[in-house]
């Protein structure tokens, strides 16, 4: 939980010509953690599907908002988060705060999200809904192989 | 970062050609393009994608509102020319079971 990770955080209007700009710095970022181009692809429909749920819940609020997102590279593996009230915020912290995962948080979301939840949940490793003014998606997807080390050293101890 | 979309119509079959990422950006606007045609009665689209490079969603939102349509309207929607990843996804949301995705582009080997 403490490991040291590099922290990369971008800010774009909540507009859907911004979406693909998010995908090309994901692509960057996921290529030097050593990700495979498949796991890339993946990541980027991903992150794509949160930030368009952020992209929409702006418009349909009539706001014209911001959306974060912020990207923590670990050694074995990526974490995003994809904010939808565009106030930067400190990672880490928010990280602790999200308890285990709540299928009641995420109703008002999944109803918006649709199809677009489903493919988030099923493309990445583990996903966590985290709902207090605005909503943050935080998602986490490890490099090939590392998950089922982690396990292993669970179990052994 | 975005989508080129030529319609060619030849013996009642219209032909459309995507090119480029559809996404919540672009999506609309293939949307605005695909509608109106699912709209006509009996008619026949077939959708190449081969030069999609990125779809997510949003493109399947649009194409299972064109397939509705054209079924309402008893026509025929083929979509062809889809990449693995592009096949995955319609294959992990279950739609490839529903909609015609399997068929060969005229002149494609077997």
């Amino acid at each position: 939980m403490n490991q040291p990770f590099d922290y990369v955080e971008m800010k774009i209007p909540a507009k859907p010509e911004f979406v693909g700009v998010i995908r090309l710095t994901l692509s960057g970022i996921a290529n030097r953690i050593g990700f495979t181009y498949d796991e890339i692809e993946d990541l980027k429909i991903a992150v794509s599907e949160a930030c368009t749920n952020a992209v929409q819940h702006a418009y349909h609020a009539k706001e014209a908002g911001e959306v974060v997102v912020g990207f923590a590279l670990y050694r074995d593996r990526l974490e995003i988060v994809v904010a939808d009230k565009g106030q930067s915020f400190n990672f880490k912290q928010e990280r602790q705060k999200i308890g285990p995962y709540n299928k009641n948080d995420s109703v008002e979301y999944m109803r918006e999200g649709g199809l677009g939840l489903y493919l988030i949940e099923t493309l990445m490793d583990e996903v966590r809904i985290h709902q207090n003014d605005g909503v943050k998606v935080f998602m986490t997807k490890y490099l090939e192989g590392e998950k089922v080390e982690t396990d292993a050293e669970t179990i052994s101890t | 970062m975005n989508i080129d979309i030529e319609i060619v119509e030849h013996n009642s079959v219209i032909k459309v050609s995507v090119r480029g990422e559809i996404d919540v950006y672009t999506a609309p606007k293939l949307r605005e393009i695909l509608f109106p045609l699912a709209e006509k009665e009996n008619a026949n689209i077939i959708v190449n994608l081969s030069d999609v490079i990125y779809m997510d969603s949003t493109g399947l939102g649009v194409f299972v509102g064109v397939f509705k349509s054209v079924r309402s309207n008893n026509g025929k929607f083929q979509l062809v020319g889809l990449s693995g990843r592009i096949k995955r996804l319609f294959e992990i949301t279950g739609l490839a079971e529903i909609m015609d995705i399997n068929s060969r582009m005229e002149g494609e080997s077997l």
